[in-house]
């Protein structure tokens, strides 16, 4: 771990936010999980809510998740996250809870749970990143993977005939009225992260209110799985993933606008 | 609290209310519902929390990630339900976590049918999820027993942050009969330290059923082990009768117990040594005094609402001293007092016949 030492004349600019718990993580060299939980963990700490935050870690590369922030956190079973939370926000409802899920555990085993904790209006909110691939299995097949994709469960592309079409979360969950803030950011530049920062705090803020269920979509990246370099992934999802998931904010009800 | 007439289901609800439950999560299912529906009024009265999920896996996730924040918590289904709820019972063992699950058994395999069983005993007992472990068991077999079990079941839940589960029947579920409630506790307001509440003051809990390192993992079984031991040392329940002098034993639990009773009290009017053995834990299964019993009698008969599967512990705890009989019945039908009498009086002939030389009369009915 690195330790700085600040003279008289240095500014401190850069450091681990305090929710980020000082430990080495398991993601790949170029994996955008880092950053994603770097901007929930930055939000946090500008918000104030450390201290009363429970984050709710899905199976999937970031399973860990409950380990790498500095604050509660649980473990739930694949997909379940959104119910795991229900149960945790319904018995403190004045704590903030935050479900972390991939697009494996959230669009695919975890469909239902999503669906209907956004249809309750659970005022939790979903960090949701989508790389359209099953990491931690070791690359295959996603809801979220797009046509003609290689992956392991799909070594000839994936084939929309047998297999369909990407599942797009934010559209879906966006019909449903508990939902009140559903986004869709990207990861793969300085500018989109900046933008993904602002829509995490606006879905923290939503929860702080009461207004109901919050997800923020971050199209992330899988270099490993992809068979990328870090950089050509950010490509990648700038190239590929953009196209068929548009960014844009999908529900944004009157009275988020006024936060 | 004076004796009032109370519906099996309503009365598991209430006694859980009073026993000071804070979080109610389920799904519809019959012969269980009106446990349902009793909670979503009474618990919104109280302000406590009701919620009916999309589903039982939903429902018993819920009831994990309540259980995680220390508060008193349940749900309650019926066999197809509780299957369901596997994955999520697993995990909240893996977590050491503690809950209340009621299971009101109807016929099965499959969708089965609505009508009373005890077809679900392996699966209860077993596990209840993968995994190595067993759920603390409770077997009523009266509205009453009902109302007293849900209420040791939050208590048991509490002092061995373990899951517990009300096993009844459709029966008990179904059934209106006098009753007593017991008073109102009070709901805690203090919650245990390892509980998530948000680390304020403190460093952060963290709950998981995660250890991706063999040794840990198998430390964290020995950990489930120890207390299933302390478990298994403190807490075989029973309630035994004309076990005095009885050379037949009749042995079994919830509904068939109670209609096995009836058989035993006529077959000794009409002069047979026949007592009844009847768990009120299934899990721990009430081996010692099964094991003490066995020296004192010449048979047992084993009687269930299944194909036969509480006498596989029969069997361990009679170690093959004794033969062991089965008269059972399936799928929703219930034994009647004559079939079982029935059997009885052929077992007893035999061991008077036969002298120790008893050949076991398995599944007489079949």
């Amino acid at each position: 771990m690195m330790t700085t030492t600040l003279n008289e004349t240095s500014t401190l600019v850069y450091e681990r936010p305090h929710s980020l718990a000082a430990c080495n993580t398991n993601y790949c060299p170029g994996c955008t999980h880092g950053v994603a939980h770097r901007l929930l963990a930055e939000a946090i700490d500008e918000l104030g809510l450390r201290e009363r935050t429970i984050l709710v870690a899905p199976v999937g590369c970031s399973v860990f998740a409950y380990k790498y922030f500095n604050m509660d956190g649980c473990e739930a079973a694949h997909g379940r996250a959104p119910a795991m939370a229900t149960g945790v926000k319904r018995v403190q409802p004045d704590k903030m809870v935050i479900t972390y899920q991939g697009d494996g555990d959230l669009a695919s085993i975890g469909m239902a749970e999503i669906v209907h904790a956004a249809a309750r209006g659970e005022n939790i909110t979903t960090i949701f990143v989508n790389n359209a691939i099953y990491g931690m299995t070791g690359g295959q097949m996603a809801p979220t993977s797009l046509p003609g994709q290689k992956t392991t469960s799909s070594p000839f592309g994936r084939d929309t005939i047998l297999t369909g079409y990407p599942v797009r979360m934010s559209e879906l969950l966006s019909t449903l009225d508990g939902a009140t803030y559903i986004v869709r950011r990207s990861l793969h530049d300085i500018a989109n992260i900046r933008k993904a920062k602002k829509a995490i705090l606006t879905a923290l803020k939503v929860q702080m209110n009461g207004m109901g269920f919050s997800m923020v979509e971050l199209l992330s990246s899988c270099p490993t799985n992809w068979g990328l370099e870090p950089v050509e992934a950010l490509h990648w999802i700038e190239n590929n993933m953009i196209p068929a998931f548009p960014l844009g904010d999908y529900k944004v009800i009157e009275e988020v606008r006024s936060l | 609290m004076a004796k009032e007439m109370l519906k099996g289901n309503i009365a598991i609800a209430e006694a859980a209310v009073r026993a000071g439950v804070e979080a109610y999560f389920g799904y519809p299912i019959t012969p269980q519902t009106e446990l349902l529906e009793h909670m979503s009024r009474r618990m919104v009265e109280l302000q406590r929390v009701f919620l009916q999920a999309e589903s039982e896996v939903a429902a018993i996730n819920m009831v994990y990630g309540a259980a995680c924040t220390g508060v008193r918590v349940m749900t309650s289904s019926s066999s197809p339900g509780f299957s369901l709820m596997q994955e999520g019972l697993s995990y909240i063992a893996g977590s050491d976590l503690p809950c209340v699950v009621v299971d009101v058994m109807r016929g099965g395999p499959g969708l089965g049918n609505i009508l009373p069983s005890q077809g679900d005993y392996f699966q209860i007992t077993r596990s209840a999820g993968h995994g190595d472990y067993h759920p603390i068991v409770l077997a009523p077999s009266s509205v009453q027993e009902a109302i007293d079990l849900t209420t040791l079941a939050f208590d048991l839940a509490d002092q061995y942050r373990h899951i517990v589960i009300v096993a009844a029947d459709g029966l008990i579920g179904q059934m209106m009969e006098p009753a007593e409630l017991p008073p109102m506790q009070s709901v805690r307001t203090n919650r245990p330290d390892w509980a998530l509440t948000g680390a304020d003051g403190r460093q952060p809990n963290s709950i998981a059923s995660f250890y991706l390192k063999a040794e840990e993992e198998e430390a964290f079984n020995q950990k489930i082990q120890n207390r299933l031991h302390e478990i298994r040392d403190a807490e075989q329940r029973f309630i035994e009768y004309y076990t005095d002098d009885c050379e037949l034993l009749v042995v079994g639990y919830g509904s068939a117990g109670r209609i096995a009773l009836s058989a035993v009290e006529t077959a000794r009017d009409n002069g047979m040594k026949v007592g009844l053995f009847r768990p009120l834990t299934l899990w721990p299964f009430p081996e010692k005094r099964l094991s003490e019993l066995t020296d004192m009698v010449g048979a047992c008969l084993v009687v269930e609402m299944s194909a036969g599967q509480m006498i596989e512990d029969v069997r361990l705890a009679t170690g093959g001293q004794i033969p062991v009989g089965f008269y059972g019945r399936m799928g929703g039908v219930i034994p009647m007092p004559d079939e079982i009498l029935q059997a009885i009086t052929t077992h007893c002939r035999q061991l008077k016949h036969c002298e120790g030389a008893f050949t076991p009369l398995e599944r007489v009915n079949s």
